[in-house]
């Protein structure tokens, strides 16, 4: 069994992963060890995991690094741009939080009473603080995947933006794997906004493509009162990268959310996103762009939960799928008993451009109210047929053809995205990833 | 000559039902042919043979446009020859701005012609001057391809295209259909301001009224898959005053 390597890890490096990690983190720990010791990895024969062999990701002896240990990244390697967009800019290194947090550039975050930097660090200074939301999003208790994360996690980033605080400059984390061999990173991230807060934040999740990885990125969020977030994942990773994990969001009254994921490269991708809508007047917009090409597999695992009244969530996810790719979305929309005036709504819409690429969707709404607005919708085609000679008949070549329609159909999602710069860099992207020009999106130069 | 149709037959592939049953026609620069006929004698299946539609499929007779076998040519290379359809029903393409659209069919054409790509203020400046000849917005730069257009706007957006691609060979597909007279006005004044000696059209209609504005060297009757009627701009009239009942007379049916 694949999961007696992690056991065994755990069990012979306990002391050690204990005495490297602050209490906050180890509070839970035997906990989670206890969940996964029990559960396992989740297996395709279960419902949530049918498209994803969890277990088979695992299999390579990665270990696991309970030293904490960073990987030196040499030379130059850090210079993030999006053209008009600045960023504070932090990097996570594997799992080890990598930026120096006393640097003058993000003195303006210190003077609005932000809290910021390595997970593990800001559990030993405030406790208090990382103790009250740590480990109470992501069920840990349920789900093997976060139990695996929440036995090993000793960093990450973390961020507190305190009551009433707007961060106008987006803060941009940057996940990279790196590393002169095969390694799993299992790191854990913490976003507490107090009420009325109002931040966004972009992901840029990165790898090296010369050595096989496995990352584990579990992220809670916790959006207070009023607050407003956003969240913006970008995905632009080797092939022989893995990513799994996912993010766990919870909103209070009155709250809104702009969450996207955008999956430019990657070779394997689980993402699970649950978002709360835990008190009433909450909103959520969650979209998502897949790309996927060659032996590409994106599956995305969605759970919008409708836990109080006058909530309204809207869903939309597009993949485009090429070669023998293998697109998998699942949208579950639960909308409890008195959770009245809700209004959920959500579309998968997909393009399968070649016989052999496949896409799985499966879209779920259990509704327990009556007095709700629902809906949802799914298709899977091929490229509008009409609109492709209409093209070809002004002299547009077929290729090119195709790719101003792959662009048009990703157009309104990447709409949603609320930092224009970031928007209009990804409009870039996505067009050279459908030329093929390119694999990298130079956002940074860390992968190089 | 420009172009020379002989003997085309077609079908559709889906069904294999024979639509085109040998069709001759030649077309020379300067001229303006108009083909009329009633539903279903073949009128837009030509038009989408002409422009390489992949839902039919040639099964005989040839086409040489422009001293080139049009029937080998990719739909895209048609366009870069100079052929020109103006769809009878222009297709909305969401997320696909007017400009973008343009800008890659108009450097398409002047890459195929060996020349530069138009620089950004170049381009923008024909696509205002050009959009002129038809009465169009210029907002409609910033709007997608014939998404939420009146029928009238998606029309003009036809000949808009035209203005900017100056084709050799226009093919106008009942382009007066669904236009209120103003709109027709306009349309056909676009049309009649892009003609010259070295250029033509095929005007497929069902009425006479488009006519009265673009006016034609030769009306064609088509009837079930052949053209059965040739003569001057006055049959045209006859056909109006008489219905096709007359030439399923005149054809002894």
């Amino acid at each position: 069994m694949v999961e007696q390597t992690y056991k065994d890890i755990y069990n012979k490096f306990h002391d050690e992963l204990l005495g490297n990690s602050p209490e906050v983190l180890n509070s839970v720990r035997e906990e989670a060890f206890e969940v996964f010791e029990r559960m396992g990895f989740p297996t395709m024969d279960q419902e949530r995991y049918r498209r994803s062999n969890i277990p088979s990701l695992f299999e390579p002896e990665y270990g696991v690094n309970i030293k904490h240990l960073m990987v030196p990244i040499n030379g130059q390697p850090f210079r993030c741009e999006v053209p008009g967009l600045h960023t504070y800019t932090f990097y996570v290194v594997n799992d080890v939080f990598a930026s120096d947090v006393n640097k003058e550039e993000y003195n303006a975050l210190k003077e609005k009473g932000v809290i910021f930097g390595s997970l593990k660090t800001i559990a030993e200074e405030h406790p208090e603080l990382v103790k009250k939301y740590y480990a109470k999003i992501a069920p840990h208790k349920s789900e093997a995947v976060i139990a695996f994360n929440t036995t090993f996690a000793q960093d990450g980033f973390f961020v507190y933006v305190p009551k009433n605080v707007t961060i106008e400059k987006p803060i941009q984390l940057i996940n990279v794997m790196h590393a002169d061999f095969d390694f799993l990173a299992n790191s854990r991230n913490l976003i507490i906004l107090d009420e009325g807060a109002e931040a966004k934040v972009i992901v840029c999740d990165h790898s090296e493509k010369d050595r096989k990885f496995l990352s584990n990125r579990v992220t809670e969020i916790y959006i207070g009162k009023n607050a407003r977030y956003s969240h913006h994942k970008m995905v632009d990773s080797a092939r022989a990268t893995t990513s799994i994990g996912g993010v766990y969001i919870k909103q209070m009254e009155g709250s809104t959310s702009n969450i996207s994921d955008i999956v430019l490269n990657a070779g394997f991708v689980r993402n699970d996103v649950h978002i709360d809508l835990a008190e009433k007047y909450a909103e959520t917009t969650l979209c998502g762009v897949c790309i996927g090409d060659e032996h590409d597999h994106i599956d995305n695992d969605t759970f919008i939960e409708h836990s109080a009244s006058n909530c309204k969530s809207t869903e939309l996810f597009k993949y485009i799928l090429d070669d023998c790719a293998v697109g998998s979305f699942a949208g579950r929309i639960l909308v409890d008993q008195d959770s009245q005036k809700t209004e959920a709504y959500q579309s998968n819409k997909n393009i399968c451009s070649s016989t052999h690429a496949k896409m799985y969707t499966k879209p779920q709404l259990v509704i327990y109210a009556d007095d709700v607005k629902c809906s949802h919708g799914a298709t899977v085609g091929q490229i509008d047929d009409g609109a492709l000679f209409y093209l070809r008949s002004r002299g547009i070549s077929e290729k090119e053809a195709k790719m101003l329609l792959k662009l048009a159909f990703t157009n309104d999602i990447i709409e949603k995205i609320d930092i224009e710069a970031l928007r209009n860099r990804i409009k870039v992207l996505v067009e050279k990833r459908f030329r093929g020009e390119q694999h990298r999106c130079t956002i940074c130069n860390s992968c190089k | 000559m420009l172009l020379e149709i002989k003997d085309l037959h077609a079908i559709i592939k889906s069904n294999g039902k024979e639509i085109l049953k040998g069709i001759n026609l030649t077309v020379n620069s300067g001229e303006v042919h108009a083909i009329m006929g009633p539903n279903g004698s073949g009128k837009s299946t030509l038009s989408s043979v002409l422009a390489g539609h992949p839902a039919y499929e040639v099964t005989g007779g040839e086409v040489i446009f422009n001293g080139k076998n049009l029937l080998e040519l990719s739909p895209e290379d048609r366009s870069h020859e100079g052929l020109f359809l103006s769809f009878q029903y222009p297709v909305e393409i969401p997320g696909v701005s007017m400009t973008n659209f343009m800008r890659a069919a108009v450097n398409e054409h002047r890459a195929y012609k060996g020349e530069e790509a138009l620089s950004a203020s170049e381009f923008l400046k024909l696509m205002k001057s050009r959009s002129e000849y038809v009465e169009l917005d210029s907002k409609l730069a910033g709007r997608a391809v014939n998404e939420g257009f009146s029928g009238g706007e998606k029309k003009r957006n036809e000949i808009f295209q035209m203005a900017m691609l100056e084709p050799k060979l226009s093919i106008l597909d009942e382009t007066d259909s669904g236009l209120d007279i103003d709109a027709l006005r306009i349309v056909a004044g676009g049309v009649n301001k892009l003609k010259n000696a070295d250029n033509a059209s095929i005007v497929i209609t069902h009425y006479q009224r488009l006519l009265d504005y673009i006016v034609p060297d030769f009306v064609h009757i088509l009837y079930k898959g052949k053209i059965v009627k040739t003569a001057g701009k006055e049959l045209a009239l006859e056909l109006e005053e008489k219905g096709y009942d007359w030439i399923k007379k005149e054809l002894g049916e």
